[in-house]
């Protein structure tokens, strides 16, 4: 995967030497996995699923899960963008809907 | 049938099935193989047409079906080329995965004593299946009944209008065995779990 989108076009720098503080801040920014309510998915199927997959205790896992019915999303796990497309991909494996996005 | 339980001293996961329970999710699961392994990617127009022939990595485009839109959502809400990407390097082993699931269903029914031809009345028999097997079917349980809500048009908290068909209905029907597969995959995860 190619698509960073920091690098603009009209500044084709390969090195910014003037890097700023906030600039750092915003490369760093982590990404999320995020897993989206339906009407089909079984609760305690999803709450197994956040247990199995994420290695979750079930507490936290039936967390995240009413947060997905209630709020309609939840951000289920951080990390790179890398890794939040391996979490996004086995998600879809368990039939649930899930998307990425960085963190807010 | 009483749905899956864990058996004490063997620790497989065990259910009882009519010959008629087992052919009807046969039937789903072959169907859903179907779908998975027909529809082909959709061509994108707009790409280069030499570009087109020389990839045989994956779809770029969601599918036009809407179950298969369902079990392959895009991954990204507000960015298609990014998406394009990741079905592209994913939507492949994903399909393949769903069919091998749903043929994970068909062989073990069949395994089990289910025949090709179903002709014998008051056929039943125990399916037994060890712990990575129960995931697979209860993973492609959840497959067949999105792919059975999406046809439907299953909704949140909509018990009443399926409750207002009359029972031949065909669309009652086939909510019952949509509930009834869910009743199968509830017992799986309690089963899994216990």
């Amino acid at each position: 995967m190619c698509h960073d989108g920091l690098v603009s076009a009209a500044s084709p720098v390969e090195v910014e030497p003037t890097i700023t503080p906030d600039r750092i801040t915003f490369l760093d920014k982590p990404w999320v996995t995020i897993v989206w309510n339906d009407p089909v998915n079984l609760m305690s199927y999803v709450s197994y699923v956040f247990q199995k997959y994420f290695g979750y205790d079930r507490k936290k896992a039936e967390t995240l899960m009413f947060e997905v019915h209630h709020d309609g999303r939840s951000a289920v796990s951080t990390g790179s963008r890398e890794e939040m497309e391996r979490d996004v991909q086995a998600m879809h494996e368990y039939g649930l809907w899930a998307t990425m996005e960085k963190a807010s | 049938m009483s749905g899956f339980a864990r058996h004490r001293r063997s620790g497989r996961i065990i259910a009882n099935f009519t010959g008629l329970e087992a052919e009807l999710l046969r039937s789903l699961a072959s169907q859903l193989v179907e779908l998975l392994r027909n529809e082909a990617a959709v061509p994108d127009e707009d790409r280069d047409p030499f570009e087109a022939l020389m990839d045989f990595s994956g779809p770029t485009n969601a599918p036009e079906d809407p179950v298969l839109a369902r079990l392959f959502p895009s991954a990204y809400l507000d960015d298609d080329e990014a998406s394009s990407e990741f079905r592209r390097f994913t939507e492949g082993s994903l399909r393949d995965g769903k069919a091998r699931a749903a043929i994970s269903i068909i062989d073990g029914l069949e395994e089990a004593g289910l025949p090709n031809q179903l002709d014998e009345d008051g056929l039943h028999f125990d399916v037994e299946l060890d712990e990575p097997t129960a995931e697979t079917w209860m993973r492609s349980f959840s497959d067949l009944r999105l792919a059975l809500a999406t046809r439907l048009g299953v909704e949140e908290d909509d018990e009443a209008r399926w409750q207002a068909l009359p029972d031949d209905d065909p669309e009652a029907q086939a909510h019952d065995i949509y509930e009834w597969v869910g009743y199968l995959q509830e017992t799986l995860v309690l089963a899994l779990t216990d």
